[in-house]
């Protein structure tokens, strides 16, 4: 019941501001995030962990050594001796490896993080994702006359326009004729799924010559003038390529669009309070669509990057496996939509990706086990953010359907 | 209460306050946003623990570590939100955590609905107690917080500026609760900034300021400028003072100008004035005559359906907030939180609300939040903008200080036009005044304001013209003196030239 003291003035919250919830979801978030601060990420974290520790102590594993094994495979005992970089290291392979998850993740993350910051809940970054890694896998089988840095350009291009037009057509539906982005995208993520399955299967356009006769639905292999430069490991061992220093770039690209550049203004003007921005001369439709668009191009280059870092090609299987979209979600909410915040969440993520899969060493655990733990604490992690925005978003979305049915409905009889 | 202390970092928001409330008496508890009413009571109610001092109930010396202390005290207190559940029934929320069982688990909500009747009609405040609570309006919501806190044993009553958001029909109804519960013995502390309702509901009024008491008088003898000077600590003018209008070149013209509302009806029927450069036309009207689209059409927020607009003699078409503002057209919107400010932005992106986009804010798309801070600071110490400073969230001001923001924001791009719609709107006296004030200079300085207020009082004294305005139309044109009664004749339609068709 009692209202919270405001901790930046520390002065007595005025009855009439403090109280009355924030307008908009990243409005919501912002106060939120006030709150807590830093300390409200890492408590949903640890108690994501301590939950998925007792789902393993009821399996009947010591969960400390779930954890131990888990940080191992992950490769942070890596940075104990960090001076070995020899990926016969094992330690040293496995945090290459964690960090060419951290690579995805940070680009799924800014990709939800962008919308939101617009007032926007960027769902569909697994579309985005699949068709930027479509079009990348296209440039880089088809163009294989190109010299090698204009080859890899065109790639990061196409992959990143990809994502944008995919998530611009949530943004345009949602400026033009409401469409809720939530449902939109999630419809776009399915189209993606079964383009897909379309391009890759027996016949499909995307599907390797060779194996046509094999029926084996997967891609050619990008030529190796597309593939990037690994600068950690080897290019056959899924080493780590310069595509980690362009999701880096891509943080501090979003902490300078967002607070350094009047398209971040209007974005956050936008995503805090559409009513004052439409007053202060802001148009937000544009801002809708061209939110959706920046936050696509983020996951349509981590496909980009993934499809000529290391996958080099895809098949149906893979497609429908693909879920590191999702991901992001859990990462962007974690890192409280900032770009410190989504680095540091997605090397936890990347690290959690790996090491609970390939890099999983001793028995400790059992490693289906170890994988499904992935998806626990990112679903808790997700439960444990999200609840509270995820509850207010719906509130008020339903709202909005009710005025608008107040207003039918007055309409009628007039 | 005794020599109540109570410190916020940085501020002391209670210092040494003495407050006494007997049996069965209304005791008002007015001051300034901000003067620590708020504070006080919540340090009453058990929300907050005092630094010094001590309360005692009826003789008894108590400390209260919850409200749930306070609430077995007797005590019982009514925020200004409400902290009810609106998906739960009014019954529900009245009994909610002391709900009546059935085999120790399940509600039994057909006993919570018979003690919510029987004690709604022992204190006369009739509800429905099956009734969904974010079915009711705003006045029955807080009836039924009331019920609540009776419900709880409540003797002692404390309602945090109850009246804040109820309309002038429910804050007569809310009087007339505050009697019936007076008679049967309650007694109630009133907290508010508005004078005349103090005066009418209050047996002793306490006046705070800056979290100091500075006396507690009967009601007998107060007078409004007399409590207004003890709140604000120097004479206040609680009329306007300016001198005749001297009117140049036509700034805005509005012809023959229809809106429609978000329904899509006509809201706006056929509306044609001026105004000129040196003057404040005000318009008068009951909320939801037109004024508000009115308003959006004239600073390109909405679309017109026919007529125009036009702003130094140039009409202006396909009309955008954008296009407007850089015409000239300044506006300080009725709702400050929901529409004039960013409360998540500080007050230096406040600022920077119309003009982020041109030098010298930005550049090429590149934003200089340096160069935000420092004009922010100018208009900050240059409107007497309290609370914070261009770092700040405008969240954190109080209103009278977000709204010297918005002022500050808007005049500072010194606009041809100035429309200024309920600029005072829930403002205590002191900001209320330095509104006033500063809207008749603009004037004198030969800017062109349009004025819209549900408060007849102020667009008569602020008004050198004034429009009244009926279902959409202009009903009734008058000089500086007009006349109240005239004014609120032609505000119900009586005073209609022409009847409409429908």
């Amino acid at each position: 019941m009692s209202e919270p003291l405001d901790p930046q003035t520390g002065s007595e919250p005025e009855q009439d501001v403090a109280t009355a919830p924030p307008a908009t979801v990243a409005a919501r978030l912002a106060f939120y995030q006030r709150a807590g601060g830093i300390a409200t990420p890492i408590a949903t974290a640890l108690l994501a962990f301590m939950i998925g520790g007792l789902l393993v102590l009821a399996t009947g594993h010591n969960p400390f050594q779930a954890y131990w094994d888990i940080l191992n495979g992950a490769g942070l005992n890596w940075l104990a001796h960090p001076w070995n970089t020899d990926i016969a290291n094992t330690a040293a392979y496995n945090f290459s490896q964690t960090l060419l998850q951290t690579t995805t993740l940070i680009l799924t993350g800014l990709a939800v993080a962008f919308a939101f910051r617009c007032g926007l809940f960027n769902i569909g970054g697994n579309g985005q994702y699949l068709v930027g890694l479509f079009c990348a896998n296209w440039v880089g089988v088809s163009f294989v006359n190109m010299a090698r840095p204009a080859h890899i350009a065109l790639g990061i291009v196409a992959a990143a326009a990809a994502g944008a037009i995919w998530a611009a057509i949530a943004g345009f539906l949602k400026a033009t004729v409401g469409a809720h982005e939530v449902i939109t995208t999630i419809m776009l993520n399915w189209i993606a799924y079964w383009l897909g399955n379309y391009i890759f299967q027996q016949g499909g356009p995307l599907q390797a010559a060779a194996n046509k006769p094999l029926d084996v639905p997967i891609s050619g292999d990008v030529a190796d003038s597309a593939r990037l430069p690994v600068f950690w490991g080897d290019s056959a061992l899924q080493g780590l390529h310069i595509g980690f220093f362009i999701a880096i770039a891509a943080l501090i690209v979003f902490w300078l669009i967002l607070s350094r550049t009047t398209l971040g203004y209007e974005v956050r003007a936008v995503g805090f309070n559409p009513a004052a921005a439409g007053y202060g001369g802001i148009k937000v439709r544009t801002n809708y669509v061209r939110a959706m668009a920046i936050s696509g191009a983020f996951a349509g280059l981590a496909g980009g990057l993934d499809m000529m870092g290391y996958l080099f090609h895809y098949g149906t299987i893979d497609v429908q496996a693909t879920s590191i979209g999702f991901l992001g979600i859990a990462v962007a909410l974690l890192g409280r939509n900032t770009a410190l915040g989504t680095g540091l969440a997605a090397l936890l993520f990347g690290g959690l990706v790996y090491g609970t899969t390939h890099g999983l060493q001793g028995g400790s655990i059992d490693p289906s086990l170890a994988g499904h733990l992935t998806e626990m604490i990112q679903g808790l992690v997700v439960l444990f953010v999200g609840a509270d925005v995820l509850i207010l978003y719906l509130w008020n979305a339903r709202r909005k359907l009710r005025r608008r049915a107040e207003v039918e409905g007055a309409k009628a009889p007039a | 209460m005794r020599g109540i202390t109570k410190r916020f970092p940085g501020v002391v928001a209670d210092d040494r306050v003495d407050f006494d409330l007997r049996q069965g008496e209304v005791h008002a508890l007015l001051g300034e946003n901000g003067a620590g009413k708020s504070t006080l009571m919540n340090v009453l109610y058990g929300l907050y623990k005092a630094d010094e001092g001590e309360i005692a109930v009826r003789g008894k010396t108590v400390t209260f570590g919850s409200a749930k202390d306070a609430i077995d005290s007797g005590i019982g207190m009514v925020h200004q939100h409400f902290m009810l559940i609106p998906v739960m029934t009014v019954a529900e929320n009245i009994v909610l955590a002391t709900e009546p069982t059935k085999a120790g688990v399940l509600l039994d909500y057909g006993e919570a609905v018979r003690r919510v009747t029987d004690i709604s009609t022992r204190f006369g405040l009739a509800v429905a107690p099956d009734a969904r609570v974010e079915g009711i309006s705003v006045g029955r919501q807080q009836r039924v917080e009331i019920l609540k806190a009776l419900y709880r044993g409540a003797e002692i009553l404390i309602l945090d500026e109850p009246t804040a958001v109820l309309t002038p029909q429910e804050a007569k109804e809310l009087f007339g609760i505050i009697k019936s519960l007076q008679a049967e013995g309650t007694s109630i502390i009133f907290i508010s900034h508005k004078l005349n309702e103090v005066l009418e509901i209050a047996d002793r009024i306490t006046v705070l300021r800056r979290g100091k008491k500075i006396d507690t008088v009967p009601r007998a003898g107060a007078t409004e400028e007399g409590l207004a000077k003890m709140m604000v600590g120097r004479e206040v003018l609680l009329r306007v003072e300016k001198k005749p209008a001297d009117p140049g070149d036509v700034v805005l013209e509005v012809r023959d100008l229809h809106v429609n509302d978000d329904r899509n009806l006509a809201a706006v029927r056929d509306v044609s004035f001026v105004v000129r450069a040196g003057e404040i036309v005000g318009i008068a009207g009951v909320e939801g005559n037109g004024q508000s689209e009115l308003i959006e059409a004239i600073t390109g927020l909405r679309r017109p359906e026919g007529g125009q607009v036009a702003v130094g003699g140039k009409v202006m078409e396909h009309v955008t907030a954008r296009k407007m503002l850089d015409a000239g057209v300044g506006h300080i919107p009725e709702d400050r939180q929901r529409r004039g400010l960013v409360l998540e932005f500080s007050l230096a992106e406040n600022i920077a609300l119309h003009d982020y986009c041109y030098p010298p804010d930005s550049r090429w798309g590149w934003l200089f939040p340096r160069r935000l801070v420092q004009r922010a600071r100018e208009l900050i110490k240059e409107f007497d903008v309290r609370g914070g400073g261009p770092e700040t969230r405008a969240a954190a001001l109080s209103g009278g200080n977000q709204q010297k923001l918005v002022a500050a924001r808007e005049v500072s791009r010194d606009p041809k036009v100035l429309v200024a719609a309920q600029p005072t709107r829930g403002l205590d006296v002191g900001a209320i005044e330095y509104l006033h004030r500063r809207l008749v200079e603009e004037r004198d300085e030969g800017r062109a304001i349009l004025l819209i207020s549900l408060e007849l009082d102020e667009v008569i004294s602020l008004s050198d013209r004034l429009l009244v305005m009926y279902e959409g139309r202009i009903v009734g044109e008058h000089g500086s003196e007009a006349s109240e009664e005239e004014i609120g004749l032609e505000m119900l339609g009586a005073g209609r030239k022409e009847p409409t068709a429908a």
